[in-house]
């Protein structure tokens, strides 16, 4: 006998599955442990992942780590935007503020860097266009991710978290080139690129 | 009134509904009119700034200016997903307590009280929101700051809440003592127990986050913004596990209600319920995974609510929901072939079209959505993307809002005691709304498939340093969204067109007279399926090898095709991106 909804069951309820419900439920249990998995599995095998290098960090201390990294390797400079191009295998810094992301970071095709991420004044949201690659950008945390960009080109860092009214126009700039292209030659180590105001770059 | 008064001393405050059967006690009735009514109302407004939000996000016509699109998000959000959704979830526990246990309404005057704090601090709210003084998106992610009335405002609406929840535990405490059914609750009753509990829980986050942050904006204290957010979300999302509870309860309601809809197995229904319950703290995570906060252990265990128990829960309900229509409908003979159940319903009620709908499309979009792009590394490409709201319109709209606008075509004449008006139009309201919202959803997460953010004013990014180009799908894409949104618009007028007019200017439907009226209330109420529950033993038969409901066996398994087959996909879409971590 079966209760609806709206009834009361009278008694014991405690009352074996139907098969089918037993089987589905089988089924939905195992999917449940295979999307749990899916998770460690790709940490170990997967190239894309969010662990990173995470610390707290002050906001002057960020700005200021920000501003000798342009310091050491700037190499032009776009709209007043400086232009930062380090060697590969480097620590690099972006600086997200209302509302701009500061500096604009030439890298070199198929090398790591470990990006540091951080706001000095409200949440912003890193999404680099159009490879749709999304990080929150939180006061006071520094994030430092590791990335190697795979192809050369053009792309641009667009805020995606609300930031206050100028956020539409919060849209930096990453440049990828090739090793060839690069001033540091393809060489972690760049020994003949170390200038840090050489004019490998130049304006764009 | 003390709690051992019977019900035989105070006749006068009961009266029974003769469709159901039910004693209903007038205070409730009182109160759920109250609440549906502000519901109604907060809905009006939150469409409002639905079509303006929408008609600036459609580039093409681009309405509003910065300011004012991020103010009527900001009201669109706090109307919709705050508002609208817990003065129906109100009404929906003062339905589930008093009217459905036969009991007494205990602490009536605390529960207007409540009723009045509730609405109290959503006027403060709208007061900040509607001056200016509140630009902050419903999330009111700390450090942007808002005037210190608005997180008040939350706050006494919150209270209030809290209380009216507690007035539906002691209700279930009156009922128990006064023997008003014998048994166990029943299981719409049971659910919606497990949503009032999943709201006390959600509203102590909610006190850990908004106490602090309105003396905060009162510069009395420093909140860290990280930390905000994960308390933040441990109110945001648990309140979403509030929405889905109070949804999956609507699912069975309706079942009964349109069809007759029968509860295959009470133990695996009410496990399922308390599988909610269990690791609803655990909600904040899949906000926070590309959070420089947290770490990956701590990520992917609470992503995955303690491995995945939460959406097997659902995975459960989304087979016992179809499985007890069909065997509804299987007991009163519908037994042709696999589908006959489904070609026989009664499509033509929007109770039960509201019903299917619900189900479909918060299952198949809604929820394949939502534990694809809450799963640690896909996160990635998906957060802050128009993808999120793409899911979320699929699961709260579609699904929720959907299940409360089906609820209500039975609300009114059960409880207002009316017709509905536009009866003809109110048939094709549920198709209208969830076919929109469907196209508005899909649409919404192709668009974020390309990186299109949420919460932007502009996608030509006017005044930006560098220029951003988007595939030129995207116009499209863009435009496909705006219209399904406003097949969406008009699905909610026609909503609140017919309520409004129904319960203001309806035309009352006699107590015993429903035979009378087909034509202008749903056929439910007419045939009332729900009195004459076929007893019977032996299940009846079904074609095949698959048991007793050989349908829903048939519809799940297209279902987790479609679950895998998305899931896998975004994760081949990850692997072409960048190497990050
Ligand atoms: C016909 C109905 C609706 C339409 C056309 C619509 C449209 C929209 C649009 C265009 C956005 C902005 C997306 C963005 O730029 O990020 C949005 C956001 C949102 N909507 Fe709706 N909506 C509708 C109904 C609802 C309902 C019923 C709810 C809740 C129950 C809801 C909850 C939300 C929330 C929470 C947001 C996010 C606000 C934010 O990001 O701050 N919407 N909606
Ligand atoms: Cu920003
Ligand atoms: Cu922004």
């Amino acid at each position: 006998m079966y209760e609806n909804g709206i009834q009361s069951p009278k008694g014991v309820w405690w009352k074996p599955a139907h098969r089918a419900e037993k089987v589905w439920i089988a089924i939905a249990f195992g999917w449940c442990m295979v999307l749990f998995a899916m998770m460690p599995i790709w940490h170990l095998r997967g190239g894309q992942n969010v662990s990173g290098i995470r610390h707290k960090v002050e906001a002057a201390d960020f700005r200021e780590r920000t501003n000798e990294f342009i310091a050491a390797y700037q190499v032009g400079e776009d709209r007043g935007m400086p232009i930062v191009e380090p060697p590969p295998g480097s620590d690099i810094y972006l600086l997200g503020m209302m509302w701009q992301w500061r500096p604009i970071l030439r890298l070199q095709e198929g090398a790591e860097y470990i990006l540091h991420l951080s706001s000095v004044d409200v949440n912003h949201g890193f999404n680099l266009h159009p490879f749709n690659i999304n990080f929150q950008v939180v006061p006071g945390y520094d994030y430092g991710l590791r990335i190697t960009p795979t192809e050369a080109g053009e792309f641009r860092i667009v805020c995606n978290e609300f930031c206050g009214v100028g956020h539409h126009m919060m849209v930096g700039r990453v440049e990828v080139v090739s090793a060839e292209e690069s001033r540091w030659g393809g060489n972690a180590s760049g020994g003949d690129g170390g200038d840090p105001n050489g004019q490998a770059g130049g304006d764009q | 009134m003390s709690a051992s008064t019977s019900q035989a001393a105070i006749p006068s405050l009961f009266r029974t509904c003769p469709s159901t059967g039910l004693k209903v006690h007038d205070h409730a009735e009182r109160l759920i009119r109250a609440h549906a009514v502000v519901a109604t109302v907060m809905l009006l407004v939150g469409g409002i700034a639905a079509l303006l939000v929408l008609l600036t996000r459609w580039q093409a016509i681009h309405l509003l200016d910065a300011v004012w699109f991020y103010r009527i998000l900001t009201v669109h959000g706090m109307n919709m997903l705050i508002f609208f959704i817990i003065f129906f979830e109100m009404a929906v526990l003062l339905f589930a307590g008093p009217i459905l246990l036969n009991c007494r309404m205990p602490a009536v005057k605390t529960a207007w009280g409540a009723f009045g704090l509730m609405v109290l601090g959503m006027l403060l709210v709208q007061w900040t929101m509607w001056t200016g003084q509140a630009d902050v998106l419903f999330t009111s992610y700390v450090p942007l700051q808002a005037h210190s009335n608005f997180y008040l405002g939350v706050i006494l609406f919150a209270v209030g809440t809290l209380i009216t929840t507690g007035i539906f535990f002691a209700t279930l405490v009156v009922a128990k003592r006064e023997k008003t059914y014998e048994g166990s609750v029943p299981l719409v009753t049971f659910g919606a127990l497990t949503a009032a509990i999943i709201a006390v829980i959600t509203l102590l986050h909610g006190a850990a986050i908004y106490i602090p942050t309105w003396f905060w904006s009162m510069g009395m204290m420093e909140v860290d913004a990280q930390v905000y957010r994960m308390v933040w979300w441990g109110l945001g999302h648990s309140s979403q596990q509030i929405n889905v509870a109070a949804m999956v309860s609507i699912w069975y309601l309706l079942a009964t209600l349109t069809v007759g809809g029968v509860v295959l197995n009470q133990k695996v229904s009410r496990i399922a319920f308390v599988l909610y319950i269990l690791f609803i703290s655990m909600a904040s995570a899949h906000h926070l995974l590309v959070d420089p906060g947290m770490g990956s252990a701590w990520k992917v265990w609470n992503t995955s609510y303690f491995m995945y128990m939460a959406v097997l829960a659902s995975m459960i309900h989304g087979f016992t929901v179809p499985a007890g229509v069909e065997m509804g409908m299987r007991l009163r003979g519908f037994t042709q072939g696999f589908f006959g159940w489904l070609k026989r319903a009664p499509w033509g009620d929007p109770g039960f079209s509201s019903l299917v709908l619900s189900v479909v499309v918060f299952g198949f979009v809604g929820g394949i959505t939502g534990v694809t792009f809450g799963t640690e590394q896909i996160n990635i490409i998906a957060h802050n993307t128009l993808r999120i709201p793409g899911h979320f319109h699929a699961t709260v709209v579609s699904g929720t809002a959907m299940a409360f606008m089906g609820l209500t075509w039975y609300v009114i004449p059960l409880i207002f005691r009316k017709r509905i008006a536009f009866y003809p139009l109110v048939k094709i309201q549920p198709y209208l709304f969830a076919f929109g919202m469907l196209l508005f959803s899909l649409a919404m997460t192709f668009a974020g498939t390309f990186g299109a953010p949420r919460r932007l004013w502009d996608m030509t990014y006017s005044g930006a340093p560098f220029d951003v180009q988007y595939s030129p799908a995207m116009d499209i894409i863009i435009a496909v969204m705006a219209i399904g949104g406003l097949m969406g618009i008009v699905g909610g007028g026609i909503y609140i067109l017919a309520t409004v007019w129904s319960v203001f200017f309806g035309k009352p439907l006699p107590e015993g007279k429903e035979a009378e009226y087909v034509g202008s209330i749903p056929l439910g109420l007419i045939r009332r399926p729900w009195t004459e529950t076929p007893a019977t033993d032996e299940d009846p038969e079904a074609p095949g090898r698959f048991g007793a409901v050989p349908g829903t066996v048939f519809l799940v398994a297209i279902f987790f095709v479609a679950f895998v087959v998305y899931y896998f996909a975004n994760w081949a879409l990850l692997s072409f991106t960048w190497q990050v971590g």
